[in-house]
C-alpha cells in the first residue's frame, strides 16, 4: 500500500505503486493527460505525489525505453521537412517535461553513446543544464561556475539591437549598438535563438597586457583609433511625453508656445526651438533647459505646492523641458491620443554615444571592466604583422578569478578570424582547445597565442611575448554621460530648505548618519556644523514663552504675537529642519519651548 | 633607598604599571637610572592616555561595527573534533550586547580540582554523568503500570544506575520528595509507587498515566539545566564542557575547581559571583568571539563597552531598555529607537532637555560639545586695566 497525494494533499492509496505511476506517465506520453503533470515516487516517505500545480520548473528530456532513444531517425526528417513540430514530439512520447521531484525517478544519460538498459532518459544536449544567457557563454565548463553566471547577467545589459523596428517605436530609457556583430566563437544556441539576428556585441582583437597602468583594478586601456571608427558607438534614446490634459468645468491644457504674462514663463531664449503649435521639429540639437512641447495650465487645478498664496487669475507654464544633464538630437515627434483620450505629444531624444573614460565594456565571460584611458592608435603596441590591439586588458584579472574560457576565446576568435569560418565553442560539446592551437600553429602562429610586440613609443621589441587574439566584446549600458554628477550651489527642498536629492534634481551628495559620526570621532565640531549649515536659519524666539516669535521688518525688531510687545524676543541661529520639527511636534499637541540661555 | 623612589612616582603611575617595571628593573640599579626609566615610562604613560574631549564611545562604537561588517556566519569547523555548538559570531555578540537574559546556547566550561583533573578518561567520563542531569526515563528500563493495585513499578537499569552512582532507595526518596505522593519504596532493583487513591472513587485511568508521563521527565540525578556534558583534554588536563548552565550547583561540588570554572550566560555570573565578575566576563566574551573571528580589535574598545554596561552595578544592554533609557536628553532618546513614544512620554513629564550631549546639539545645528567644541573662550570686557585707559 502506497500513500498518493494529489497536488499535496492525500487522496487514497494504491497496491501496485509501479502500474500506478506507469499508467499515468503512459497516458501522459500518449497525450491523454497534460504533458506538465508530473508523477513521483517517494522511497523515502513510500508515498507517490501527482502534481498539477504552478511554480514547478519542468524540462524537456529525450525518452529512452530499453536502452535507445525513442526519437528515430525517421522522426528527425520528418522535423527537417516540417512535418513534425514540436508539440507533435511531445504529444507522441518521444519528448516529455520533467519537473524536479519527477527527476530524482530517473536515470538520465548525458550522450547517446552511455544509454544502457536502466536509463530512462536521454539529455536533448549536455548545456540545457543552463538557462539561455548561460547557453550564450562559450568554453563555460572551463571556468568557475560564480564567474560565468556573472558573464550571463551581464550579457542582458549589453547594448545591441533589441528589437529590429526601433526606429518606429517609442520605448523609455533604450540603447542601440550602431554596429553590432555576430560573434565569431558562437554556440549552439546563438544560432537556434535570435542571439545572431539581434548581436550585443563586437569582435575585437584584445591584448593581456599592462601598458601604462591605465588598465589596473578592472579597467581597459582602448584604442582611439577603434573607437573612431565606431567600436562601441551606440544610440541612447529616450521619450519625454506631454499631454492636453482636461479639467472638470471644461478648462484643460494648451499646447502653444506660452505667452509672456503667463505665470512662471521661462525665458524667450528657452523657447526659441518651438514651431508654430508649440512643439519642437526633428533634428534639432537641444541641451538641458531647452522647452520641446511649449504647454499652459489653467491655475487652479495644479497640484504643485510652489505658488499658494499667489493664485493668479491668469495661466500657467507647465511646459515639458529636458532635466539638468540631458542633451540630445530630436530624433521623432508624434502626435496622438492618450488612453483617456486626450490630445498627447511624444519626443523622442537620440543621443550618440561614444566610448569615452568611465563606460563600461565586458567579455562574456564575467571580465567586466572601464575605460581607464583612450590611447592613440599610434601609441598603442603593434605586432610584427603591425596588428594593433583595440582593447588592452589586465592580466591582473585573470590569475584570482580563473577563467580560462576568456582565454580561449581569444584563441578561438584568433583562429576563425584567420581562418574565416565560426568556431563552436558550445558548453561540453566545443571544439578542443587543442585543435585550435594546432589550427593556430598550422596558420604560422605560435600555439599559445602571444606575439611578438613592440613599444610604440621607442620602436623597441618588448621582452615578453604578448597574448593577443580575437574576442566577442560588450558594452554595457552603464555609461558615465548617464551618472556623472556633481553640485556646488543648487536646488533646495521646500519643505526642509535642504538640498534636493538625485541626479536628475541636480541634487546633493548627502552626508549620512554613519559620515557624521566620523566627524564627531575626529572631534572636529566646527567642520561638522559647517557641512550641517545647508539649511541655517535665524529664527525669532520669545524670551518668555519659548516660541517662535515674529520678525517686524518695518520696525526691525521681534515681537512674540503670544506674549506681545513687551517679551524680548532673540534671534538664534538653527537649522531650518529643526524649527519644522519643533512645527511638526505642535503638530501632534506636543509643545516644545526653546529656552535661551544667557548671551555670553 | 630604591623604594623611595618608586613611592615617588605612586601618584603618576598606575600601581599595577609600577609594579611590573619594579620587577623588571634588576635590583642593583642605581637610584639615577631608576629615576630616568620611571621618567621615561611616565611619558610613554601619558602619550597612551586619550585627550580629553576624544570621542572615546563613538570610536569604540566604530572600532566594533567596522571589523564587525566582516563577520562571517559560517566558522571552521574540524572533523573528528569534539565540539560543542555554541553561538558564536555576529549573533553571539548581539546577543551581549544587547545583555539578553536567556541566552541561545548557554555553556560552561568546568575544571577539575586537582587529582580528578589528571585522573583517568573512564573516571572523568563518569563524574560528567554525575554532573548531567538525568531524568527518570534514563536510567529506568521500563516503567509499568498497574492499575488495578494502582501501582506505578519504575524497573531501573542497574548498569546505568552504577555508572551513575546512584542507588535505588536514594532514586526513590528523591522521586517522593518531588512528586506528592507518600508511599515510595525500593525494592531491588525497582521502585514502587503507590497511588493513594484520596478523593476519586471511580478509578480513572488518566491521572495514573499522566503520573507515569510526569515521571519520565522527573530530574533524579545531576544539576538541573546542565543537558550535555562532553569532557575533553585541554593544555593536558580534563575539562568539561557543557550545554546548559547552572554555576552556583556546579561550584558546590567537590570536584570542581572553583576558581577557574566558568559559564557564558553573563546574568548568571552576576547573580553568583557578582558585577565585577560579570563585566569582566562580558569583556571576555567578546573578545573571545572577536579573536575567533580573526579580527583585531583594541581590548580597551571592548572594556569601555563593558564598563558601560555594568557601570549601573547591573547588567544593562545597549538597547531602548538599556543603557539608552539612562539618558537624560530627550532628543537623544528619541534619536535612537520610537521616538513618538518618547516624545510624548516627555510632553507628559515636561522634561527640559539641555542639550548637553552631541546628537542634540547635531539636530539643533550647534556646535557638539566634543573635540574642538569642547572648550569655549571667554573675555571679560570689563576688565580694569581697559577700564584705565
Amino acid at each position: 500500500m502506497v500513500d498518493v497525494y494529489l497536488n499535496g494533499k492525500f487522496v487514497g492509496d494504491v497496491e501496485n505503486k509501479d502500474s500506478f505511476v506507469n499508467e499515468i506517465r503512459n497516458s501522459r506520453r500518449k497525450g491523454k493527460v497534460s504533458s506538465t503533470l508530473s508523477v513521483s515516487y517517494d522511497e523515502v516517505n513510500n508515498c507517490i505525489y501527482v502534481e498539477s500545480d504552478r511554480g514547478r520548473l519542468m524540462r524537456p528530456l529525450l525518452v529512452v525505453k530499453g536502452g535507445s532513444v525513442l526519437i528515430k531517425e525517421e522522426h528527425i526528417k520528418k522535423i527537417q521537412s516540417g512535418e513534425m513540430v514540436w508539440e507533435d514530439l511531445i504529444n507522441s512520447g518521444l519528448i516529455e517535461y520533467l519537473d524536479a521531484s519527477e527527476e530524482e525517478n530517473a536515470l538520465i544519460a548525458f550522450y547517446p553513446e552511455e544509454i544502457t538498459a536502466q536509463h530512462t532518459h536521454l539529455e536533448l544536449a549536455p548545456f540545457s543544464m543552463f538557462g539561455l544567457c548561460g547557453t550564450f557563454v562559450p568554453y563555460m565548463n572551463h571556468s568557475p561556475g560564480a564567474r560565468m553566471s556573472v558573464g550571463a547577467k551581464n550579457l542582458k545589459q549589453g547594448v545591441g539591437i533589441y528589437a529590429l523596428n526601433f526606429p518606429i517605436r517609442f520605448d523609455m530609457d533604450v540603447h542601440i549598438l550602431h554596429y553590432p556583430q555576430k560573434p565569431i566563437v558562437e554556440t549552439a544556441t546563438t544560432g537556434l535563438s535570435d542571439f545572431n539576428t539581434h548581436p550585443v556585441g563586437q569582435n575585437i582583437i584584445i591584448a593581456v597586457a599592462s601598458h601604462s597602468g591605465y588598465n589596473m583594478e578592472d579597467a581597459i586601456v582602448i584604442n582611439r583609433g577603434s573607437v573612431d571608427r565606431g567600436f562601441g558607438r551606440s544610440s541612447y534614446y529616450r521619450i519625454d511625453i506631454a499631454e492636453e490634459i482636461k479639467y472638470p468645468g471644461g478648462l484643460h491644457d494648451r499646447i502653444t508656445i506660452p505667452e509672456k504674462e503667463v505665470f512662471g514663463y521661462r525665458s524667450e531664449h528657452d523657447y526659441r526651438f518651438l514651431e508654430e503649435d508649440g512643439i519642437i521639429g526633428p533634428e534639432i540639437s537641444v541641451s538641458d533647459g531647452d522647452v520641446l512641447i511649449g504647454r499652459v495650465s489653467p491655475p487652479r487645478f495644479l497640484s504643485s505646492t510652489e505658488e499658494y498664496e499667489l493664485l493668479s487669475e491668469g495661466e500657467r507654464e507647465s511646459s515639458v523641458y529636458l532635466k539638468h544633464g540631458e542633451m540630445g538630437v530630436v530624433d521623432c515627434v508624434i502626435v496622438t491620443e492618450s488612453l483617456e483620450g486626450n490630445r498627447m505629444i511624444e519626443i523622442k531624444i537620440r543621443d550618440q554615444k561614444i566610448p569615452e573614460i568611465g563606460d563600461k565594456f565586458i567579455s562574456r565571460h564575467g571580465q567586466k571592466g572601464v575605460i581607464g584611458m583612450v590611447v592613440d592608435p599610434e601609441d598603442i603596441p603593434f605586432s610584427e604583422s603591425g596588428l594593433v590591439p583595440d582593447i588592452i586588458f589586465s592580466h591582473n584579472s585573470i590569475p584570482s578569478r580563473m577563467t580560462m574560457s576568456h582565454m580561449i576565446e581569444m584563441i578561438g576568435g584568433k583562429v576563425g578570424s584567420l581562418n574565416g569560418r565560426f568556431i563552436d565553442g558550445t558548453t561540453f560539446d566545443s571544439e578542443k582547445e587543442e585543435d585550435l592551437r594546432k589550427e593556430l600553429h598550422s596558420l604560422g602562429f605560435r600555439e599559445d597565442g602571444t606575439e611578438i610586440m613592440y613599444n610604440p613609443v621607442t620602436g623597441e621589441k618588448y621582452k615578453a611575448r604578448i597574448f593577443i587574439g580575437s574576442m566577442y566584446y560588450l558594452r554595457l549600458k552603464h555609461l558615465v554621460s548617464n551618472k556623472l554628477q556633481s553640485r556646488a550651489r543648487g536646488p533646495v527642498q521646500i519643505l526642509t530648505r535642504q538640498p534636493t536629492e538625485g541626479r536628475s534634481r541636480e541634487g546633493g551628495l548627502r552626508l549620512g548618519e554613519m559620515e557624521k559620526d566620523v566627524f564627531v570621532a575626529h572631534g572636529v565640531a566646527m567642520l561638522l556644523k559647517e557641512r550641517f549649515s545647508s539649511d541655517k536659519t535665524v529664527i525669532p524666539l520669545c524670551e518668555s514663552c519659548g516660541m517662535v516669535a515674529v520678525y517686524d521688518v518695518v520696525k526691525d525688531k521681534g515681537y512674540c504675537p503670544v506674549c506681545g510687545d513687551k517679551a524680548s524676543v532673540s534671534f538664534v541661529e538653527t537649522g531650518y529642519a529643526f524649527k519644522l520639527f519643533v512645527d511638526e511636534l505642535k503638530s501632534i499637541m506636543i509643545l516644545p519651548r526653546l529656552k535661551v540661555g544667557k548671551r555670553v | 633607598m630604591a623604594s623611595d623612589v618608586y613611592s615617588e612616582y605612586e601618584t603618576r603611575l598606575p600601581g599595577l604599571l609600577l609594579q611590573r617595571v619594579k620587577e623588571e628593573v634588576p635590583e642593583k640599579t642605581g637610584v639615577r637610572k631608576i629615576r630616568a626609566i620611571l621618567d621615561a615610562v611616565c611619558e610613554e604613560y601619558e602619550l597612551c592616555k586619550s585627550e580629553s574631549g576624544e570621542a572615546v564611545g563613538l570610536i569604540a562604537a566604530q572600532s566594533i561595527s567596522e571589523p564587525g561588517t566582516q563577520m562571517t556566519l559560517n566558522t571552521k569547523h574540524f572533523s573528528g573534533v569534539e565540539e560543542m555548538n555554541v553561538t558564536m559570531g555576529l549573533p553571539r555578540i548581539i546577543e551581549l550586547v544587547d545583555a539578553r537574559k536567556k541566552i541561545k546556547t548557554p555553556s560552561m566550561t568546568i575544571y577539575l580540582a586537582s587529582p580528578y583533573n589528571k585522573g583517568k578518561r573512564e573516571e572523568v567520563r563518569l563524574l560528567a554523568q554525575m554532573i548531567k542531569e538525568t531524568t527518570v526515563e534514563e536510567i529506568s528500563e521500563q516503567i509499568n503500570v498497574n492499575l488495578a493495585d494502582q501501582i506505578v513499578e519504575i524497573i531501573l537499569d542497574k548498569e546505568r544506575i552504577k555508572d551513575l552512582r546512584l542507588k535505588p532507595a536514594s532514586i526513590a526518596k528523591e522521586v517522593k520528595r518531588q512528586i506528592s505522593e507518600k508511599n515510595v519504596v525500593s525494592d531491588g532493583s525497582k521502585v514502587i509507587i503507590k497511588v493513594e487513591n484520596s478523593s476519586s472513587k471511580s478509578k480513572e485511568v488518566s491521572p495514573i498515566f499522566k503520573l507515569k508521563e510526569n515521571l519520565k521527565e522527573l530530574v533524579v540525578a545531576g544539576i538541573k539545566g546542565i543537558n550535555q556534558v562532553l569532557p575533553i583534554v585541554e593544555n593536558g588536563e580534563f575539562v568539561i564542557k557543557t550545554a546548559g548552565s547552572n554555576l552556583k550547583k556546579v561550584l558546590a561540588l567537590e570536584f570542581v575547581d572553583k576558581t577557574t570554572t566558568i559559564t557564558n550566560d553573563i546574568f548568571e555570573i552576576y547573580a553568583v559571583l557578582g558585577i565585577e565578575a560579570a563585566r569582566y566576563s562580558l569583556f571576555e566574551e567578546i573578545f573571545s568571539v572577536i579573536e575567533q573571528q580573526g579580527l583585531n580589535v583594541n581590548p580597551r574598545h571592548l572594556l569601555l563597552v563593558a564598563d558601560v554596561m555594568t557601570s549601573y552595578g547591573i547588567i544593562r544592554g545597549i538597547t531602548r531598555y538599556g543603557i539608552i533609557k539612562e539618558k537624560s536628553s530627550v532628543l537623544s532618546r528619541a534619536s535612537f529607537e520610537t521616538p513618538i513614544a518618547h516624545f510624548t512620554k516627555a510632553a507628559l513629564a515636561g522634561e527640559l532637555d539641555s542639550l548637553s550631549s552631541i546628537t542634540e546639539n547635531v539636530i539643533v545645528s550647534q556646535v557638539i560639545p566634543i573635540g574642538t567644541g569642547l572648550v569655549d573662550l571667554y573675555m571679560n570686557h570689563k576688565n580694569k586695566k581697559v577700564k584705565d585707559k
